[in-house]
């Protein structure tokens, strides 16, 4: 860890346009479940949670976040700046991480509870359970799209794929995707917090071992990628 | 003190050969490395500064293996030819934030010290993305000095820099040389390399062409055969008379009228050929150099 790349890296999520979208994603989230509690009873609309927040925001808050902070350095080669200097880059790397995991954690997790809590608030285990879940999914995430935008400058087509078609589309279709798919793990950790919870069917055990293992991976990947940094000049 | 050694080095990108068994020792005081564009001069600069493995052969600084070492960079300092994206921050922040990634003991007063150097001290306060082009590359300058290294690598550091900047860098790259500093730059202008530098490394094609002090360069980029075109009103009784001179190596008939000439003796043939034009009763129209390009410097120091 590095505490000047964890400043650098904040100014970066947080002082661009992008900091803005991160913001107006757990916004919307919050405000449709602000918005069915008014008009419904109470427990109606959970779907916010679960089919909006914890399948679609989450997911996209981890990718904007963990691409803001690596891939645009690496597309334009400015990173060279921060690494030609004697801090190990896989320091580099967790900081990075760090960073943007904080934020999936703040804006992609924590809004779980709060949009549950809003709409079924004689529920907190549940609200809890999917906050739980997502904030696993989210470190998963976080560290997976870290270790994309390491390897492509396409990190986030990469992952939007990966998060609309293959968890989104595929998944629902095939039950065997659960497998490998960090939604499904996230939501296998809720269901062993509340009974409200679905579980996928991976079994508490595999999913907590498949989201360290892919976690761990993704950032030692992303650290080594960066150890071989490569400057290419514009000849 | 500090020394940068190459040693047989290539580098190819699948079936393009940037670099080519380059075997060269960059030592204190500041070398200049000239070639045109795209002759390899920035794989060569990336090769140095650990951000590229070489194909074959060893890049080290004083013995220690420079790829995947970030260790180097105690040593070394790097301004890239790549503009510095952290618009978002000012000057004073992003040479501070360098400071700190060194780990130096007090980043304040280095980061201080290093905006002097560059008298960037005024405007360091304000954003970089207001800076003027060569702003930009003073700060960048600063950034790769903050942590006071013994070797700097500029890659094309006088791009795009306005006259008055551009003196002002020099300055400061020989003043950096006299510290005993082992200071790189490239650059594809001869004049630009000859003011600043006292050893020069030419490269061309991703290979090392030549090497000496400018001196020796200029020698041998002078004494090359001279093309010149004259053209005339009778061309091929004048190239008849012309390859019987000593100065001239080659002659060749243009389908479109005029001569070439390929000259060693620049003096005696300047001297001879209004004589030998007269003793051939040909009337001289044009005579025009073909090749003062730097380009073709090269190419001829490359065949050679």
């Amino acid at each position: 860890m590095n505490s000047t790349i964890v400043r650098l890296s904040t100014q970066a999520l947080l002082g661009r346009r992008r900091g803005l979208v991160l913001a107006l994603i757990p916004a919307v989230v919050i405000a449709l479940a602000v918005v069915i509690r008014v008009l419904t009873e109470p427990g109606t609309g959970y779907e916010i949670v679960d089919a909006i927040g914890f399948t679609l925001a989450l997911p996209l808050v981890a990718l904007l976040a963990s691409s803001a902070v690596l891939g645009p350095e690496i597309d334009d080669g400015s990173i060279v700046y921060l690494i030609a200097k004697p801090v190990p880059r896989r320091s580099v790397v967790l900081s990075k991480y760090v960073v943007a995991w904080l934020a999936t954690l703040t804006l992609g997790a924590l809004p779980l509870l709060v949009a549950g809590l809003v709409l079924d608030s004689s529920e907190p285990t549940q609200a809890l359970a999917w906050a739980l879940g997502g904030a696993v999914a989210g470190t998963t995430y976080t560290a997976l799209f870290l270790a994309l935008a390491a390897l492509t400058r396409h990190a986030v087509v990469i992952g939007l794929l990966f998060v609309l078609l293959w968890e989104g589309l595929l998944g629902g279709l095939l039950s065997g995707i659960r497998w490998l798919a960090i939604g499904a793990w996230g939501q296998e950790i809720a269901a062993s917090v509340s009974d409200a919870v679905k579980a996928p069917g991976t079994g508490l055990l595999y999913a907590v071992l498949a989201a360290t293992v892919l976690t761990v991976g993704s950032v030692w990947f992303a650290g080594d990628r960066l150890r071989s940094f490569t400057l290419r000049g514009d000849e | 003190m500090a020394t940068i050694s190459l040693d047989a080095v290539s580098r190819w990108y699948g079936n393009v050969v940037a670099v080519n068994g380059i075997t060269m020792s960059v030592g204190p005081g500041v070398t200049g490395l000239l070639g045109p564009n795209g002759a390899g001069k920035s794989t060569l600069i990336a090769l140095m500064a650990g951000f590229l493995s070489p194909s074959a052969g060893t890049v080290t600084l004083d013995g220690a293996t420079i790829w995947r070492n970030t260790e180097i960079y105690r040593t070394v300092g790097l301004v890239p030819e790549r503009e510095i994206s952290f618009g978002y921050l000012t000057g004073q922040q992003f040479v501070l934030a360098n400071a700190e990634l060194h780990g130096l003991p007090d980043p304040g007063a280095a980061c201080q010290r290093a905006l002097e150097v560059v008298e960037m001290v005024e405007p360091a306060a304000r954003r970089i993305g207001t800076y003027s082009k060569g702003m930009r590359q003073r700060v960048k300058l600063a950034s790769a000095l903050v942590h006071d290294p013994s070797v700097l690598l500029l890659d094309e550091p006088f791009n795009g820099v306005d006259p008055r900047q551009r003196l002002h860098l020099m300055a400061l790259l020989q003043r950096f040389g006299a510290e005993g500093r082992t200071v790189l730059f490239s650059s594809h202008i001869l004049e630009e390399v000859e003011q600043v530098a006292r050893q020069i490394e030419v490269v061309v094609s991703g290979r090392h062409a030549a090497s000496g002090d400018f001196g020796e360069i200029r020698r041998l980029m002078t004494d090359r055969p001279v093309q010149y075109v004259v053209v005339s009103d009778d061309d091929r009784t004048l190239a008849s008379a012309l390859i019987s001179e000593p100065s001239v190596v080659a002659v060749g008939l243009r389908p479109r009228g005029g001569v070439d000439v390929s000259v060693t003796d620049l003096g005696e043939f300047a001297h001879r050929l209004p004589r030998v034009a007269r003793d051939a009763r040909v009337r001289l129209v044009e005579l025009t150099p073909t090749d003062e390009s730097l380009e073709s410097v090269f190419s001829y120091l490359v065949g050679r």
